[in-house]
């Protein structure tokens, strides 16, 4: 590859960029290409953050930036493994591509970003804000994503999103999810994110969520990728008055994972969950990163998000939660634990509210800690052996987690990830 | 038969028990009384295997097997049984999945088969309706939420499962209102007979007027200090351990 180093870290997505720029959807669209030309010049000049950054502190990109990545904007058409479905229709991306002939969106509003670029060219960066790291890398090389629509009073009922990465191939994939809810809509969006053991690709997933009043979106993610992939995730999330953004976040896989959401409560009532779960083993680092913004009014926020750590691992929590001046009679609550199962691993976690309004209601609290002493002897004065009751710990940290999430596939789904992670690192914590 | 001899424990350097000597015969119920700082809880974490209780001389065993040698679960597969003064709460733990757990656990060390979910239900309603236990507790997560009196309740329905050999009753008479203390003493009266001995540790009277014991023994400063039948708990409520310990002296 040819790459020049005086484009700073950046470099490899800048040079690929420069090769595709005229392939890459909306190559011909002003509005577009303006936006992608943006990001450009905002990575040339900048880089991606590095940890002198304050938000990159605990997460270092250096080995993904180290990596060398290939093209995937070749459509892949071969077959591919496809998970038990948990809900009539999906839409299917393999490789950042978008499979019809493997995706059933009957009754839906729903497209190929890629193929109504057009009609959705204004849309791009008006909810994420290009001046995040993970939005700029994926404004400059989006080459699909899904385009969602629930109208005004639908019950979409439940849809899958899947994300596949097909081989071995270190590809980088930037898929554009563009959502929104009309006025009293709901929707149950259960994404699963996989690929093969042993693949190392970047995965950077943008998603534009526009949640309408009254609306309310159930988004479940399942990042389930390889032990040795890159999931750079970012949300931009608004919730209207009376919305309900009901969000849950399990980061299961990836030598480096980050997903980060950025939410904003706009208009009285509206509500937002920000619950997760992170999975965490040998050499694998896994960081959850939330802003959350009460701009309004008696709005409520919920916040839980639990971390197990095997290994020589890392875990990151970062959840920032600004009450403003106006959102009076706020509700909000957040906790954060860490189990840490091994002497060598370490979490990072930082919680940050920051509070201008006088009459809120905000909690938090963090804790970090190995299994419970106490609870392993009761459990092993009961005649189960050391092993088995150590597993029953684990899951029930991790159950407790998983349990808030309303919707049953979605939760048998989070179970299942949960189950498949504690038999392989389960015995070697 | 559980045999104590000259047992000596320490905590963090400090020795607590400072060499017991004590036999629980088979199908028998004794009595460990004593005032507070005595012993008592350490003895009987000591016996169940809890780490950061250093035996540091002495023997004991069951039914001749030492016990000192085994892992806490391996205690309890030998037919020990500690019914815990602070049962510990487990959210996230199913109470159902924690019984069946721990009674297959066991069974399966005794050669006997494990028990599936139907089969569980059944053997653990009938024995919970026999404790006034209701239902729902199975569904909620160990202890959680769970009243001092349910507590205890659980601690006597996991022994009324796993039917141990050996049970000790650490202070299970605290927090009690006397229709709960009622309950706890009829699940152990439940049980007395051939093949089951308890060791009954407690401060108060109380408790022994509903569980009667075979022998009564008096812990104090980490030693036995005195013993007798059911009458000693009595003279122990009507003088206080002073009296009764001046004596012993």
């Amino acid at each position: 590859m040819n790459i020049d180093p005086s484009q700073g870290n950046a470099a490899a997505f800048l040079h690929r960029y420069d090769g595709l720029a005229e392939r890459l959807p909306g190559a011909t669209i002003p509005a577009v290409r303006a936006l992608r030309d943006a990001a450009a010049g905002t990575l040339r000049a900048g880089g991606l953050p590095s940890r002198r950054v304050e938000a990159w502190r605990y997460t270092d990109l250096a080995p993904m930036l180290r990596a060398e990545f290939r093209e995937a904007l070749t459509a892949v058409d071969g077959a591919v493994a496809m998970p038990v479905p948990r809900a009539d229709r999906r839409a299917v991306f393999v490789d950042g591509r978008f499979r019809a002939d493997l995706s059933s969106l009957d009754g839906l509003v729903a497209a190929s970003l890629a193929e109504v670029i057009e009609t959705v060219a204004g849309r791009l960066n008006t909810v994420a804000s290009a001046s995040q790291p993970m939005v700029t890398l994926n404004t400059l090389l989006f080459e699909d994503g899904l385009v969602l629509e629930v109208p005004e009073g639908v019950d979409a009922g439940r849809l899958e999103l899947l994300s596949v990465a097909s081989g071995e191939t270190a590809s980088t994939v930037h898929p554009r999810h563009l959502v929104r809810l009309g006025r009293g809509a709901r929707l149950v969006l259960l994404e699963t994110a996989l690929s093969t053991a042993g693949a190392r690709h970047l995965h950077n997933p943008v998603f534009e969520i526009e949640v309408a009043p009254e609306a309310k979106l159930t988004h479940v993610r399942v990042q389930r990728e390889s032990a040795s992939a890159y999931h750079l995730a970012h949300l931009g999330v608004r919730v209207e008055e009376g919305g309900t953004y009901d969000g849950f976040v399990l980061n299961a896989g990836g030598r480096i994972s980050r997903s980060e959401t950025h939410l904003a409560l706009l208009g009285p009532r509206a509500a937002a969950h920000l619950n997760g779960a992170q999975l965490v083993a040998e050499g694998q680092l896994a960081d959850m990163t939330t802003a959350l913004d009460h701009a309004a009014p008696n709005c409520a926020s919920r916040q839980t998000v639990k971390t197990v750590l095997a290994g020589r691992s890392r875990g990151v929590f970062q959840g920032k939660i600004l009450v403003r001046r106006e959102a009076q009679k706020t509700d909000g609550y957040q906790m954060n634990q860490a189990l840490l199962l091994s002497e060598e691993a370490e979490i990072d976690s930082k919680p940050q509210l920051e509070i201008y309004a006088d009459d809120v209601k905000c909690s938090h609290g963090a804790t970090a800690g190995a299994l419970d002493a106490d609870s392993l002897f009761y459990l092993r004065a009961r005649g189960i052996p050391a092993d088995t009751a150590r597993s029953m710990l684990v899951r029930a940290f991790l159950q407790e987690a998983v349990e808030v999430v309303e919707d049953e596939p979605a939760r048998d789904a989070l179970e299942e990830a949960v189950s498949a992670w504690w038999d392989q690192h389960g015995g070697v914590a | 038969m559980l045999r104590i001899e000259n047992l000596t424990a320490e905590i963090d350097g400090k020795e607590i028990l400072k060499g017991i000597t004590l036999e629980v015969p088979d199908g028998e119920v004794h009595a460990i009384m004593g005032p507070n700082g005595a012993g008592k809880s350490t003895l009987s974490y000591a016996l169940a295997g809890r780490e950061g209780y250093e035996i540091t001389g002495g023997s004991v065993t069951l039914n001749g097997q030492d016990l000192l040698e085994m892992e806490p679960e391996e205690r309890a597969a030998a037919g020990l049984f500690l019914a815990f003064q602070y049962p510990v709460e487990l959210p996230g733990v199913g109470n159902a999945n924690f019984l069946r757990t721990a009674l297959n656990a066991i069974r399966r060390t005794r050669g006997d088969a494990e028990l599936d979910a139907m089969q569980f239900l059944k053997v653990a309603r009938a024995r919970m309706k026999e404790l006034s236990m209701p239902e729902d507790m199975l569904k909620r997560g160990v202890n959680v939420g769970f009243s001092g009196g349910e507590k205890k309740r659980n601690e006597v329905l996991q022994m009324a499962l796993l039917q141990p050999k050996v049970a000790i009753m650490d202070e299970t008479d605290s927090g009690l209102d006397i229709d709960a203390l009622r309950i706890v003493a009829d699940g152990v009266n439940a049980l007395r007979g051939p093949g089951f001995s308890a060791l009954v540790i407690t401060h108060y009277q109380r408790l022994l007027n509903h569980i009667v014991p075979d022998r009564v023994h008096v812990l104090a400063d980490g030693r036995i200090v005195t013993s007798g039948g059911p009458e000693l708990a009595h003279r122990l409520e009507a003088e206080g351990y002073a009296g009764v310990l001046d004596e012993a002296a």
